[in-house]
């Protein structure tokens, strides 16, 4: 073996890509593109792709600093005890510097190649999500789901805003629409997975109120989301293709909600079928509203 | 892996990969950085 071996392997480059969390980039990527394709006026491409570029890098650096702080917490939970940091392929030094980096090139390059409004709103975002959310209210407030959502519903308002260079209703509209979307999507995973966060003290609804409470909530929030899905076609911000596909989407999501709401857990060995199915199906329901939404746009 | 494992080829090979995909970043960002300040000149912007 040679002397100049170092102690430690550096962390591969998929690691790093790991970091980012590519399965939750995508539909930021995707959102971020619908706002921009479905805002009126137009972008050239170069700047367009460059938008996107900058919110997809900038959920990944969030992503990162997400991972780096809850790594212990991660090492906790079966579904991320084999991410990189709690895995140990990757110093948390690295993880952290890498997060940073990427979040700060992002809003500068959105600042500098696109619009500053956007890129506001792009490190407004970012800190939310490792900050106001992954630090402050995930560890301390069982609806932490409820105002940490509001981190994911940034991509289309951003996409938006880098086509208008103005924040009008439309954009909040799609804000909102994924801010009350989150907590019904997240909540019936944590139904199934909530064992795992119990072990590691993470306070989630179904953990700190109970699932009857959870379920509850789940309803609510599935009941809000039919008449705010439909509101941009109500107030003339959409034609007839998005507003019937966010009454039939939203009417399915309600539907989908409504035996998870009234039924309990039928002892350990419950194979929580409609709680899956609801969580499976909300993040279709999503890409099927947005895509309406473009689809509505450019017919 | 087939034989003995050696770190030290393996440090080298991830060296390696990580700076490739460096590069490949650093390149594919100075020719956005280019395409973008061309589209802002022709829009005067």
């Amino acid at each position: 073996m040679s002397k100049t071996v170092p102690q430690t392997l550096p962390a591969d480059w998929r690691d790093f890509f790991a970091l980012t969390k590519p399965r939750v980039m995508s539909l930021v990527i995707f959102t971020g593109l619908c706002g921009l394709l479905a805002a009126p006026g137009s972008i050239h491409p170069v700047l367009g792709f460059t938008a996107i570029l900058c919110i997809a890098v900038g959920a990944g650096g969030a992503a990162a600093l997400n991972q780096w702080w809850e790594a212990d917490i991660d090492a906790g939970m079966k579904r991320t005890a084999q991410r990189p940091l709690p895995a140990g392929r990757m110093d948390p030094v690295s993880a952290r510097d890498f997060g940073v980096g990427l979040s700060v090139a992002s809003v500068l390059v959105m600042g500098l190649g696109v619009s500053w409004l956007a890129a506001s709103i792009l490190a407004i975002s970012i800190v939310y999500y490792a900050v106001v959310y992954t630090i402050w209210l995930k560890p301390r407030t069982p609806q932490n789901i409820v105002i940490g959502g509001g981190a994911g519903a940034f991509p289309p308002l951003i996409g938006w805003v880098a086509v208008t260079g103005q924040i009008t209703l439309m954009p909040v509209l799609l804000f909102a629409i994924i801010f009350f979307w989150t907590p019904p999507h997240f909540w019936a995973l944590a139904l199934f997975v909530q064992s795992d966060y119990a072990k590691v003290g993470i306070p989630m609804l179904p953990v700190v109120a109970g699932e009857k409470a959870t379920r509850r909530q789940i309803l609510i929030y599935s009941i809000i989301l039919l008449p705010l899905s439909a509101t941009p076609w109500l107030i003339g911000g959409t034609g007839a293709i998005y507003g019937i596909s966010a009454l039939v989407l939203s009417g399915l999501f309600l539907g989908l909600s409504l035996p998870v709401a009234f039924r309990r857990r039928r002892g350990e060995g419950d194979p929580m079928s409609p709680e899956k199915r609801l969580f499976g199906f909300s993040v279709l329901y999503l890409f099927a509203l947005f895509a309406a939404l473009v689809a509505d746009r450019l017919i | 892996m087939n034989g003995e494992f050696k770190p030290d080829e393996e440090y080298r090979r991830r060296q390696r990969a990580r700076n490739n995909v460096l590069g490949v970043i650093l390149a594919g960002f100075a020719v956005l950085i280019f395409a973008i300040t061309i589209v802002r000149m022709k829009e005067g912007g």
